[in-house]
């Protein structure tokens, strides 16, 4: 199972190691630095480095690498779980994830990493379990702890550990009873130089934040469930019931967590919010090129779309680059050949566009290469799957709650060809 | 260790916490400890605060404890004697009335590897398996597992494991779950020990269990049903249905157990029930879904789907579209998904991939574009209707003339040349433009194997080849052979203008060079063109065997066991089990199920290399087989699968007709990896000359027809003409290699009398140990030297070192009549028990008979012990050879040794000492060797030869220096035998 951890930040250094076994050398993160050394980019070192001992698996977080150590057959995919679940029990207890505040709360970061594995098998994960056992710090607590000398680890066996419902702490009370979901798809796109979809699939949560009373066990029904054939569960929902109505029903967590996750694949059609006209072009003995560039909205059902920002990784022989945007602004680092423009809100009256020239080297010949353009964009009350809750109700509680569905549509990776 | 490369704290801060650790007042004491675990974890020394430490346990405030216990777990190892300190609040805490701190305590005290220690655990352990409380039960059967870790016997002796069994059947899913996993983990070092006895009352047990548990125990309990094999189809069904509904688990690593389990049971459906059909559906969506997830999950489920791809190509038929790359794709998921594209592309989608493909080849990632010009080829190669337009698509890049992709572009309309013969040879203008522009081995060799193909077509062959020759000596091995060849070829299509050429050819390869390779292929076909210019022609020119798709799949059996694996680090790695996980000790060879409705049924029971040798014929053949994929490879070529090279020994299983086969599969030069190509002289030693008289071929006739048929078959390539002589020309031309014709099979002692007459009451043993075909074998003669029948002969050997024990009953059939003797054979198996012995190599043995028990001893080579696959990567060897410390080192001089390096290395090899590099320094040879006995332990050797000095060196290193001892006694053994 999970031998050691080690947190290593973005200049190389080791800033925290635990290990559930025997100590294992530090040195062995050296097969890690090389394999990072060989990657061009942070995100392109392999996840899962073999040494002559043991095996190294990592992922990547807010600039931070957890390197899990293993020394035997493990399921990869069991670690790579296992330190997601790391990242987001850091980032649930001290708000961010970052170095210095692993660092600012290292004592509590251990008793974490203690309570999670035993021996490298997965002790206590769920954030409900963990919190009844170590409270996250706050200023407030720490304050009262010191006064009345209480402290923040659980006295008692966390109730859920070992109930039918081991996501749910039990003699949960609160003032105003509300749970709100969020439904929120992101589209991922590729779309070809002449503007037709080769793919585009919708990646799709539910994500909730309930906090209601006691033991409320609640259903949510959806105008058409015929969407969701591809779906993963909280564990809390009842997998029978939606086998057989195609009703999600489940006693929920306390707090906010994940209910759902679906997906849509490009076998059904998929609607495209966006679109992209471009003429990027060089040509054969100048050294200037043409970029010209324009969006607009289109399938988005009337509603708005937001916070738009095209970016572009330009061929590596453009120098810079000299553009005018109807809205907006935009950047070109000549560097990394990097132009982003940050649009905001499309106008579907006046659609925002932008156009200029881009100067090669000089004596350059074309480049061989095509830029791709990522988009990025919101759209809010509107899910771009059509998926819409049809109702949801609350059983085994006598109060009656505050309920809210928001729906969203971001872009995921959206690109197109040029 | 780490620590010492940190700050000390100073002197006067360990003195501060000390008096705060040593305070009356509780908030200050767990103060104090914070900051001293707080210095802890940034790897400063306080084990100077032990004592003070541990003087704060005894609280009632449970994060105290809890603080106190985590330094302890820290520190224990480095101060045993203090850590006893603590055991007393321990076993207290055990018999606390709050679960929550008794399993508090046992948890904690099973990290503490203090041995002191581990004994009181003991007691509170059983109790604590007992407890009323399942929380306390779960976390003592996780306890089991660490104290197995820390001391297996004590484990075994107080009957931990059967409680833990029992636990299986808990009323409790996580206990369950939890003793499944400490099972499983004990399981993996004891491969054939029957710890998880899956029976369909567990396994209903087990999936109960299974809706109950935790994301993580699911995942336990899914591996574990996975080593199950049911009994029926019908059984197969239902636990096929009761698993399904994990496949919407939000937990990747549960949905992927769970595909692995339906994987495997689906082998045992027919195929023409309606379920079978409706878990097929079932298995696309969450494979799909995988791949929107996270990256590095992303690239866990790629190598995954690859297998599953392979195994079951209907599954993901329709899914193509997720396997477009998006151009911010880290690119290991670049390349993954890639060779999924291809691996599914079929005449329906082939258009859509192609203009994939043509896309990705205009991208700025150098290795990304070369693997998806490759992509191009390999899609012409698999589907026949779009190798034209596959061909039209590479003509456009070449015209993009960046050099990278038209260098690529040349190698694969090289496969397709060979796939596809006389159709579309007009595009050899184009590529002959780009000839200047050609600085990779592998480009160039393809390029030279065009104009020497096609040599009459391509009027000035003659002076693009010459133009090559200018910089013989220049060009890498794989450009050198090539040219040759392809000279020879012309020559043999144009011989009026060409005689000079080729005779400049051969004597650049032949004289001025010191490549063995180069310098046999020179002098054979040198000999050829002057004994007989017909036959030469027929070699060199015969027609070629056609390439196809399947040489970049990974070989069935492999691929079966793979599938069993889905989801584990070796499918990760496309490799079994046994070929990495190390010191495992023979890990067991999963297999799929066979199907019952169908008549698809799963020959050979063995897939590993280890276990593929024991029932092949004997160790000659692979000799042979091994030269003969080495002269094959000697091509173009790293061999062009995805996994390691097709082991010899899985042509061993299929008989020794396949081992023709599988040479020829090696053959055809389509290096399809992106890997940087590995110029192929490293890899081989310089060919050793296996004698091929009849008599050494130990009469096995099955070996020798198939290297006669491989002989009489039309050879392919160039390389393949090697074998096209006559077997009379074959011996001097070997001999040319510079070595001696050397005894078979592995070095195996005279026999000694083990038990003298006086001792055996009128019995003598003699005996000697041999390995044959991977097999450790007892041989030994049995003597009646006295006056009366003796029957009911039977053999027990105490425990020993490395676990031999008898596979198989003595076997005497007739009775021993008096002054009769008998040979008799034991196959011996590396399972048994085991126990040091001193010496290492003793072996006591009890032979009973109808007089009495006879007790002996006798000491075994070690050599027996090396197993087949004990030949290290070079990379491999060179990283642990650093690793392992100098002290483990040991010297040996061997004396009076009158071979040459060459001569030595193949003895050695037949005795699975493997030559893994050979270098060359002042005139002294280095070879550098490694070897693997049958538990696992590697020995790394490096043998110095000094030519004309009689005494070699050996120096040794191993984890386990003990070894190295017997090792030198075996190197001497063997290199003076």
């Amino acid at each position: 199972m999970i031998h050691s951890l080690f947190l290593i930040n973005a200049s190389g250094d080791i800033f925290l190691e635990k290990h559930w076994k025997s100590v294992v050398s530090r040195s062995v993160c050296d097969y890690f630095f090389e394999a990072q050394e060989r990657a061009t980019e942070p995100e392109n070192v392999p996840p899962v480095i073999p040494t002559p001992h043991h095996y190294l698996i990592n992922v990547l977080r807010h600039r931070i690498y957890f390197v899990a150590v293993i020394q035997s057959e493990v399921p990869p995919l069991f670690v790579i779980e296992f330190l997601h679940r790391v990242v987001d029990t850091f980032q649930d207890y001290f708000g961010v994830c970052t170095e210095a505040a692993i660092k600012d709360n290292v004592v509590v970061v251990y008793e974490l990493l203690e309570e999670m594995l035993d021996n490298g098998f997965p002790l206590a994960t769920e954030s409900n379990i963990l919190k009844e056992l170590i409270k996250p710090p706050t200023i407030l607590r720490t304050m009262v702890n010191t006064i009345t000398g209480s402290t923040n680890v659980g006295e008692q066996l966390p109730t859920g550990q070992l109930s039918v419902v081991p996501w749910r702490r039990t003699g949960v009370k609160y003032t105003n009873n509300e749970a709100y979901f969020d439904v929120v798809e992101e589209i991922d796109v590729i779309i070809d130089k002449s503007g037709s979809t080769i793919t585009a699939e919708i990646q799709g949560v539910i994500d909730a934040c309930v906090k209601l009373t006691g033991m409320p066990d609640l259903t949510l029904s959806f105008m058409n469930p015929r969407l969701l054939d591809d779906v993963s569960f909280h564990p809390c929902v009842r997998f029978k019931r939606w086998e057989a109505e195609r009703i999600l029903s489940f006693i929920p967590p306390d707090g906010n967590f994940r209910l759902l996750s679906y997906h849509v694949s490009s076998q059904n059609l998929v609607a495209i919010p966006v679109y992209v006209k471009h003429n990027i072009t060089f040509r054969e003995g100048s050294s200037q090129g043409r970029f010209d560039l324009t969006l607009g909205p289109k399938q988005t059902m009337g509603k708005a779309v937001e916070s738009v920002l095209v970016s572009s990784q330009l061929p590596r022989g453009v120098l810079n680059a000299n553009l005018n945007p109807s809205q907006g602004t935009y950047t070109f680092d000549p560097v990394t050949k990097l132009l982003s423009w940050d649009v905001g809100k499309i106008n579907p009256q006046k659609l925002p566009s932008l156009k200029g020239t881009m100067n090669l080297q000089a004596g350059a010949s074309k480049p061989d290469e095509n830029p791709t353009i990522n988009i990025q964009f919101k759209i809010q009350q509107m899910a771009i799957s059509g998926l819409k809750v049809n109702r949801l109700d609350m059983y085994g509680e006598k109060y009656k709650p505050f309920k809210g569905i928001k729906y969203m549509t971001k872009a995921g990776k959206f690109q197109v060809r040029t | 260790m780490a620590l010492r490369f940190l700050p000390l704290v100073c002197a006067g801060e360990i003195f501060e916490l000390k008096a705060e650790l040593n305070s009356d007042k509780k908030e200050k004491k767990k103060e104090a400890v914070k900051k001293v675990i707080a210095s802890m974890t940034v790897g400063k020394d306080v084990s100077a605060l032990f004592p003070d430490v541990v003087n704060c346990m005894q609280t009632d405030n449970l994060e105290l404890k809890k603080l106190v216990y985590l330094y302890l777990m820290n520190y224990a190892k480095s101060q045993p004697d203090m850590a006893i300190m603590a055991v007393n609040t321990f076993v207290k805490d055990c018999e606390d009335p709050n679960p929550l701190i008794r399993a508090l305590a046992v948890r904690t005290m099973g990290c503490i590897r203090v041995d002191k220690i581990t004994e009181y655990l003991c007691e509170p352990l059983r109790k604590c398996l007992k407890d009323e409380d399942p929380y306390v039960r779960k976390t003592a059967a996780v306890c089991v597992a660490k104290l197995h870790d820390i001391n297996a016997q004590l484990v075994e002796d107080q009957g931990f494991l059967d409680t833990l069994k029992d636990l299986i059947s808990d009323s409790n899913p996580m206990v369950v779950a939890n003793a499944v996993a400490a099972l499983s983990e004990i399981a993996e070092s004891h491969p054939n020990s029957n710890l998880l006895d899956l029976n369909p009352q567990t396994i209903n047990k087990l999936l109960t269990a299974l809706n109950e548990c935790t994301e993580w125990g699911q995942i336990f309990i899914l591996d574990c049903l996975a080593n199950y094999t049911p009994r029926d189809d019908r059984e197969s069904q239902s636990i096929c249905e009761r698993v399904t509904p994990r496949l919407s688990h939000a937990n990747s690593a549960v949905v992927l157990s769970a595909v692995k389990v339906l994987m495997k049971f689906m082998e045992m459906l027919p195929k023409d029930l309606d379920y079978y059909g409706t878990l097929l559906k079932k298995l696309a969506p969450p494979l799909v879904t995988l791949l929107s997830a996270e990256p590095e999950l992303q690239y866990v489920a790629l190598r995954n789907i690859n297998l599953i791809v392979q195994r079951r190509p209907e599954i993901l038929k329709h899914e193509m579209k997720v396997f477009f790359v998006k151009y911010n794709d880290p690119i290991y998921v670049k390349l993954e998904k890639l060779d999924i594209m291809i691996r599914l592309a079929s005449q329906a989608n082939i258009a859509q991939v192609l203009a994939e493909l043509k896309e990705y080849a205009t991208e700025v990632d150098v290795d990304f574009v070369r693997k998806a010009v490759r992509a191009i080829g390999r899609c012409a190669i698999k589907v026949e209707q779009s190798a034209e337009r596959c061909v039209s698509t590479l003509l456009d890049l070449i015209q993009t003339k960046v050099n990278y992709v038209v260098q690529e572009a040349i190698v694969v309309i090289k496969d397709i040349f060979r796939k596809y013969p006389n159709k579309y040879e007009s595009v050899i203008a184009t590529l002959c433009e780009n000839l200047d522009s050609l600085d990779e081995p592998e480009a160039r060799a393809a390029m030279i194997w065009i104009v020497g193909e096609y040599a009459e077509r391509i009027d000035n062959a003659d002076e693009l080849l010459e133009s090559f020759l200018e910089g013989f000596h220049d060009e890498s091995t794989q450009v050198q052979l090539q040219l040759l060849t392809a000279i020879v070829k012309l020559f043999l299509k144009k011989p009026t203008e060409t005689q000079e050429l080729v005779q400049q050819v051969l004597s650049l390869a032949t004289q001025d060079s010191d490549n063995p390779d180069l310098r046999d292929r020179g002098y054979i076909y040198w000999r050829l063109l002057s004994t007989d210019p017909v036959a030469a022609k027929e070699v060199v020119l015969a027609e070629k065997p056609l390439i196809s798709e399947e040489t970049d799949l990974i070989e069935p059996t492999l691929l079966e066991e793979l599938i069993c694996h889905i989801g584990t680090l070796a499918s990760v790695y496309h490799k079994p089990p046994s070929a990495f996980v190390e010191g495992s000790r023979g890990v067991q060879h999963k297999r799929l199920p066979g199907s019952a409705g169908s008549g698809e049924s799963v020959e050979s029971p063995d897939t590993g290399s280890a276990a593929g040798v024991s029932d092949a014929p004997p160790a000659v053949i692979l000799s042979q087989g091994d030269l003969l994929g080495d002269l094959l490879n000697l091509d173009l070529t790293p061999p062009a699968t995805t996994g390691p090279p097709p082991p010899a020994t899985s042509g061993m299983q299929l008989g020794a007709m396949d081992l023709l086969g599988g040479g020829l599969d090696s053959l055809p030069p389509i290096p399809l990896r992106a890997d940087t190509p590995q110029s192929p002289q490293i890899p081989h030693q310089s060919p050793s000359p296996p004698d091929y008289s009849p008599t050494e071929l130990g009469g096995d006739l099955g070996g020798s027809a198939a290297m006669g048929a491989g002989f009489g078959a039309p050879p392919a390539a160039t390389a393949a003409s090697f074998s096209a002589p006559v077997s009379g020309g074959l011996d001097d031309l070997f001999d040319l290699g510079g070595g001696v014709g050397m005894p078979m099979g592995g070095y195996s002692p005279p026999k000694t009398v083990w038990l003298p007459v006086m001792k055996g009451k009128g019995l003598e043993i003699s005996g000697t140990f041999a390995r044959r075909a991977g097999v450790i074998q007892m041989e030994m003669t049995l003597t009646n030297k006295a006056m009366s029948v003796m029957t009911d002969f039977a053999i027990q050997f105490n425990r020993n070192s490395f676990g031999l024990a008898p596979a198989g009953p003595l076997q005497v059939l007739t009775p021993l009549s008096p002054n009769q003797s008998i040979e008799v054979t034991l196959p011996l198996s590396t399972v048994g028990p085991v126990m040091k012995m001193d010496p290492l190599n003793n072996l006591q043995v009890a032979v009973k008979n109808n007089i009495d028990v006879f007790y002996f001893s006798c000491q075994y080579p070690i050599n027996m012990l090396f197993v087949e696959d004990g030949k290290m990567e070079r990379q491999v060897f060179l990283t642990t050879w650093k690793e392992i410390p100098n002290d483990s080192e040991a010297q040996f001089q061997i004396k009076d040794c009158h071979l040459s390096s060459d001569a030595a290395s193949n003895k050695l090899q037949s005795s699975n000492i493997f030559t893994i590099a050979k270098r060359t320094v002042d005139g002294q040879d280095l070879l550098y060797q490694s070897t693997k006995l049958s538990n696992g332990i590697w020995v790394l050797a490096e043998l110095r030869v000094q030519t004309g000095n009689p005494n070699f060196t050996v120096c040794l290193k191993c984890r386990a220096p003990e070894v190295s001892q017997y090792v030198f006694q075996s190197y001497e053994a063997m290199l003076k035998n």
